[in-house]
């Protein structure tokens, strides 16, 4: 059986149905993370002091990290727009830089945190480790998991560009959302971790 | 035909000035990234230090969610699930900042 409206937008909803699903889940996702949040606030204003994150975490690794999940954005961006412009092949480069760049914030993220663990700074030394590792643990998850709908799309995935290349595109679209509310959850993240 | 042309140039010529727009808001983006780890090193009272810090990464999520996830010009349906899912955040976030530094709901 096809699945419906892919393509062609449901009047009722002037959308296609992965549109509004993926703004849904990313619905969701925004109070996921507002849950983390807001457990931040609650532990960190029931505390007569709390820790500046530059005196425990690594700023310029953290700066770095933003620039390359800021870049990573721009070349998604810049993937489906290549789709519009029906350049396949510099999709495929702008995507290709995408996936990288999300390799480059996770081994970044793994020096920072062999870093504190060699220092015998665990989640459970400190109220301040516990919410930067679960937070940062959270985000780090939302990578790997954008990373590996971004690397179907590349790869297995692409063959849809023949067959039904505004379906593909849409598909791409749809991914992009995801990875831009990742790297929307990290500007928030970044200061609130590590310059606060 | 010639329309069908027409409009396949009229449709290049809008993503040309969208990805101009992703450029100038990849350049936004990298300065303000600068500017909140600048203000970081000068120290500001803790106060202050959160206004900044939120109301540059406020600006950066705004330029994210407007131009690279559409949000300028989006559909209807859309706004009103994030208007929803906005109202329900900000009750989220609120909620614990009003608590006393006791840890509860009531003044010592």
């Amino acid at each position: 059986m096809e699945i419906p409206y892919t393509v062609a937008v449901r009047r009722d909803t002037g959308l296609t149905n992965g549109k509004i699903g993926i703004w849904l889940f990313l619905a969701s996702e925004v109070m996921l993370f507002g849950a983390l949040f807001a457990s931040y606030i609650l532990i960190r204003t029931g505390v007569p002091s709390w820790p500046r994150g530059d005196t425990i975490l690594n700023v310029p690794l953290a700066t770095f990290n933003t620039i390359v999940l800021i870049l990573s954005s721009v070349t998604m961006v810049m993937a489906w727009a290549s789709l519009v412009r029906n350049r396949f092949g510099t999709f495929r480069l702008y995507l290709g830089a995408t996936i990288l760049l999300g390799a480059v914030f996770l081994v970044v993220k793994y020096f920072e945190y062999s870093h504190k663990l060699h220092l015998g700074l665990y989640p459970g030394t400190s109220n301040f480790l516990a919410i930067y590792f679960t937070l940062t643990g959270l985000h780090m998850l939302h990578v790997v998991g954008g990373m590996a709908v971004n690397a179907y799309l590349w790869g297995p995935g692409a063959k849809l560009w023949k067959t039904n290349p505004e379906w593909f595109t849409n598909r791409v679209e749809n991914s992009g959302l995801f990875w831009h509310f990742v790297d929307l959850v990290w500007i928030f993240l970044f200061p609130t971790l590590y310059l606060l | 035909m010639t329309s069908d042309h027409a409009a396949t140039h009229d449709h290049a010529a809008d993503i040309d000035k969208q990805v101009r727009i992703y450029i100038t808001v990849f350049v936004a983006l990298m300065a303000l990234t600068i500017i909140t780890v600048a203000v970081s090193y000068v120290h500001l009272p803790l106060p202050a230090a959160v206004g900044v810090a939120l109301l540059v990464a406020t600006v950066k999520g705004t330029l994210v969610a407007c131009y690279f996830m559409h949000l300028i010009a989006e559909k209807k349906l859309i706004y009103a699930v994030l208007v929803v899912t906005v109202v329900f955040f900000v009750v989220l976030l609120v909620l614990p900042a009003l608590t006393h530094s006791n840890g509860y709901w009531i003044p010592e």
